[in-house]
């Protein structure tokens, strides 16, 4: 074992101080903001979904409309 | 529909639960070694629920960083939940570093915030260093040099806090 690994040894066992008391509710807060993230994350994906419909619509529209696809009128 | 969603929540719920039982104390420690505070042992005597544990910044830290991982719990895909919370954590710590610059009675009380971070990812996580470099957006060297800067710091100074010596004192003399 070289020196540094004896340094690094050392300094493990200071951090090793034995685990802190998990207050009991810290699990049911974690979850519960953690099912506010899937509630955000639920809401931008509805909303990213309904103007997705809304673009696709309007050009259906816009399309049905102008009929880009059908030759201009001859100019005289 | 819904009532599927509904099972699917509260399996989660159930090993979610579950995990943070078994890792939250290991979690909470390292935690409690990057925010700097002095935190209590387990079983270090009375007074536990005296409303200031010493762990709130702590337990802000990891609540946040569990949060993340209850909500991408569904799409860990093998990966182990315990290192994702590590990581978010460690990310989290990384980018409000400077919340944690002043002494708080710590063991980790000398270091800086980054120094604190290398080093418990590095001695008390033994994560290796390409991982740690990786997580952290810092070259191989870099992370060698911290660390090694970090230990002859901690080992420099007279180190030995109250809680270290009262915890040490009954092992060495059996």
């Amino acid at each position: 074992m070289s020196a540094h690994d004896r340094k690094e040894e050392e300094v493990r066992r200071m951090l090793d101080l034995g685990h802190p008391r998990v207050p009991p509710e810290l699990a049911a807060r974690a979850a519960a903001r953690g099912r506010g993230i899937l509630r955000a994350r639920r809401a931008v994906r509805a909303v990213a979904w309904v103007l997705l419909l809304i673009a696709v619509v309007a050009f259906c529209v816009w399309a049905a409309i102008e009929a880009p696809w059908s030759a201009p009128p001859r100019e005289p | 529909m819904n009532e599927r969603r509904a099972a699917r929540e509260r399996r989660r719920a159930q090993e979610f639960e579950l995990f943070v039982a078994g890792a939250g104390g290991r979690l909470l420690h390292a935690a409690l070694l990057l925010t700097g505070e002095p935190g209590r042992a387990v079983g270090s005597g009375a007074g536990v629920d005296d409303g200031s544990r010493g762990t709130e910044a702590a337990e802000r830290l990891l609540t946040a960083s569990l949060a993340r991982t209850y909500a991408d719990w569904g799409r860990l895909r093998g990966e182990d939940p315990y290192a994702r919370t590590r990581q978010e954590m460690a990310a989290r710590f990384a980018r409000t570093a400077r919340r944690y610059r002043h002494p708080r009675g710590g063991v980790l009380d000398r270091l800086a915030p980054r120094e604190r971070l290398v080093l418990v990812l590095r001695l008390h996580e033994g994560v290796a260093e390409e991982q740690t470099a990786a997580a952290l957006g810092l070259s191989v060297e870099r992370v060698r040099i911290i660390c090694t800067r970090a230990v002859n710091t901690l080992r420099s100074r007279p180190a030995t806090p109250p809680v270290a010596a009262a915890r040490q004192a009954p092992g060495a003399a059996p």
